[in-house]
């Protein structure tokens, strides 16, 4: 097995004897950004478990295998439109499609969206929109501090761009497939950015769909910026076979009287690590992050998360739930910062796990960095086996016992579903966590929401 | 018609009960016929509940001896859930609350696991709301309890009520009513009391554990025991419901050498 310097090692050869490629196509505030990000990386490497901030989360493994990296758009043999197509009922979403983390070239023409947003890659916003893209690109993503953040912007080359005007509301959600398609095994880099202005609502519904059985190794990073008084859902859904490792950082800031909800849902996939960081950067804005995560086998699933309260009269609600089966293992950090200034800050956390098994692990850390002295603030951890005086209640009624572990652990992982604020999708998401629970969706090649392919 | 009657319903014999090596019940006999009203009734700690808990299959306890039948049926040998399918339905003394499992739910899957059970379909949904719309009306419990979680932040009456609501939709044979006047107040208390009087017919049968005679005005016993320190030590007619009620347990531990 390679050490860690190794692999940083190779990185960075890649990025010097890729630098052509990794320049080409790529806008000046782009690849300044890379440049900077690489300088980053390079002083921070891979984090390994040295790092307190992945103690949990072994990446090595990850990190050390030789995957295939595209540093161009590769052209895509077969038209992915027809390939995929979604089949939630009654789930009508504006969908775009990426390949391997590129906007794919082919995408369908959206004509329904309202007049003045713009879906397109990130490469063309560069080109086409600098006076937004410069604006926001690269300003959230902290890369001095997470070299996955850093080597993601260091070799970031396209993703998706969405733009919403000042004003404008979308009725139907945006919905961005990235389709992980490859003959051989790939790591893909994918950069999003995202722009929501004042005034303006869009709900947003990401998702993954491995085509291939080959690894994957998926490093995303996506920036948020949500405007005054702007209304705006990201739901994550991943949703990969158990041969793929899911690095996905999110960053969103949020502007005063804006109001953000994101529901990161992780059914499937190897190893997954999910980077969730908020900054309430103005006054007066709500903040919901919720999440839920459901392992069993070897799976691993790790929440990072942090909420900064950096300006009075913020309300924040951070709550993650977990059934972890067999040898799953996970973590969940949540750290909460109220700035000195913050005062009036209402943050709620918590963090409650449901242990199937002996083996199954889960580490829980909630943070709390309160600099305000008129705040309310609170968080809760539980970790706990199925309640037994539950059960029984259940069965005295003439439930069998299997059935009734079912709906215990289905009423569990519900509150987090409840919250979501896509009526059809919600309903599809009980669907599938119902059935991921009975253990029907074990061998998972299809994604989050099930397509014909 | 006259021999049906008279085979027993539910017949335990000998039974004996204990819980981490120490034994709660020493010895219960009791037979119940179908039609019949049972009130057991005793001081706390004399095993009331856990006479109720062993008959529904709470696998806490540690049956050490004796046998219990139920319509010509080892029940001890049973599930909780078959037990429940046989018609064995337990009022808990204190209903547990479940988040996230909505009371429809809930009662849909346990009334279809039961017409599973008879060899029944399960039932549309259409015909599974008209029936919940008549077991409500009949037990007066108020459609925003049924239309939440199990029990979720309901009151000590409500949760009670909900009990009588689930017991008219499972229909049971026979009814074990674990302290369901605990905690009423005297509305919910007639309330529950009406459910189970409606409820009752010459096929079901029903114990009532209690300690206070006041439900015992509402429902109507045919045979009172009492339950001291495991064992039942005195069995008789309605009467001596009265008579616990004015004199309380204290000559009943004197007879009984405590």
């Amino acid at each position: 097995m390679a050490d860690i310097n190794t692999i940083n090692k190779d990185f960075a050869d890649l990025f010097n004897q890729g630098n052509e490629l990794l320049l080409e196509g790529s806008s000046d505030v782009m690849n300044e950004t890379r440049k900077n990000a690489f300088q980053d990386f390079s002083k921070l490497g891979v984090p390994t478990r040295a790092n307190e901030n992945y103690k949990y989360t072994n990446l090595i493994p990850a990190f050390d295998h030789p995957y295939n990296v595209n540093l161009r758009y590769q052209q895509v043999d077969v038209d992915l439109n027809e390939i995929f197509q979604c089949d939630v009922p009654e789930l009508d979403t504006n969908m775009v499609l990426l390949t391997n983390g590129w906007y794919y070239g082919n995408n369908k023409e959206l004509t329904e969206l309202p007049k003045g947003v713009i879906i397109c890659g990130v490469q063309e916003a560069a080109e086409k929109y600098p006076e937004i893209f410069n604006a926001h690109y690269g300003k959230y993503a902290k890369t001095d501090e997470d070299g996955v953040v850093a080597l993601n912007t260091a070799l970031a080359k396209d993703g998706f761009f969405i733009y919403v005007p000042k004003g404008v509301v979308i009725e139907k959600p945006i919905q961005v497939v990235n389709l992980l398609r490859s003959d051989r095994d790939l790591m893909a880099t994918q950069r999003n950015l995202i722009v929501v202005e004042e005034n303006a609502q869009a709900k947003i519904i990401v998702c993954d769909h491995t085509l291939t059985h080959h690894k994957y190794l998926t490093n995303s990073v996506t920036e948020v910026n949500v405007a005054r008084n702007a209304i705006f859902d990201l739901y994550t859904l991943q949703n990969q076979h158990l041969n793929s490792v899911i690095l996905n950082s999110t960053f969103i800031r949020q502007e005063s009287n804006s109001n953000v909800l994101s529901n990161t849902i992780s059914l499937y996939g190897g190893t997954i690590r999910n980077n969730h960081h908020v900054i309430l950067d103005e006054e007066h804005c709500e903040n919901n992050t919720f999440g839920m995560y459901l392992m069993d086998r070897d799976q691993h699933v790790d929440n990072f998360t942090s909420i900064d309260h950096a300006k009075p009269n913020c309300l924040s609600n951070e709550h993650f739930k977990g059934v972890m089966d067999d040898q799953a293992s996970g973590a969940f950090a949540g750290r909460i910062f109220v700035r000195r200034d913050a005062q009036q800050t209402q943050a709620f956390q918590s963090n409650n796990n449901l242990l199937l098994s002996n083996d199954a692990v889960i580490n829980t850390k909630p943070q709390l960095v309160i600099d305000a002295d008129d705040v309310k603030c609170s968080h809760g951890a539980t970790v706990g086996q199925m309640d037994e005086d539950a059960l029984f209640y259940l069965r005295a009624r003439g439930i069998d016992e299997k059935e009734a572990r079912q709906m215990l652990m289905f009423a569990f992982a519900h509150e987090i579903i409840e919250k979501i604020r896509v009526e059809p999708l919600k309903e599809r998401i009980d669907e599938l966590v119902d059935k991921r629970l009975r253990g029907e969706i074990s061998k998972c090649n299809t994604c989050a929401i099930a397509c014909n392919h | 018609m006259g021999k049906k009657l008279n085979i027993e319903m539910l017949s335990i014999k000998n039974l004996h009960v204990s819980i981490e090596g120490k034994d709660i019940l020493k010895g219960i006999n009791l037979d119940v016929k179908p039609g019949e009203v049972h009130a057991i009734m005793g001081p706390n700690g004399a095993g009331k509940s856990t006479l109720a808990s062993v008959l529904a299959g709470r696998d806490l306890f540690n049956v050490t001896e004796g046998e219990v039948n139920f319509q010509g049926k080892d029940l001890l040998d049973m599930e909780p859930e078959d037990r429940a399918k046989e018609g064995i339905f337990l009022g808990f003394q204190y209903p547990i609350e479940i988040p996230g499992v909505s009371t429809v739910n809930f009662m849909k899957t346990a009334v279809n696991e039961h017409r599973k059970y008879k060899g029944l379909d399960p039932l549309s949904a259409s015909d599974f709301l008209k029936l919940m719309r008549e077991k409500k009306s009949l037990v007066e419990i108020d459609s925003k309890l049924t239309n939440r979680s199990v029990n979720e932040g309901f009151s000590g009456g409500e949760k009670k009520k909900n009990e009588i609501f689930q017991m008219a939709m499972l229909e049971p044979k026979l009814a074990v009513l674990d302290e369901t006047d605990s905690g009423l107040d005297i509305d919910a208390l007639r309330v529950v009391a009406n459910g189970v009087n409606k409820l009752k017919t010459r096929d079901n049968a029903t114990i009532v554990i209690t300690h206070y005679q006041r439900l015992l005005d509402y429902i109507v016993p045919d045979v009172v025991h009492v339950l001291y320190d495991g064992r039942i030590v005195k069995t008789a007619g309605k009467e001596l419901a009265l008579e616990l009620e004015e004199k309380g347990y204290d000559w009943i531990k004197e007879e009984n050498g405590k």
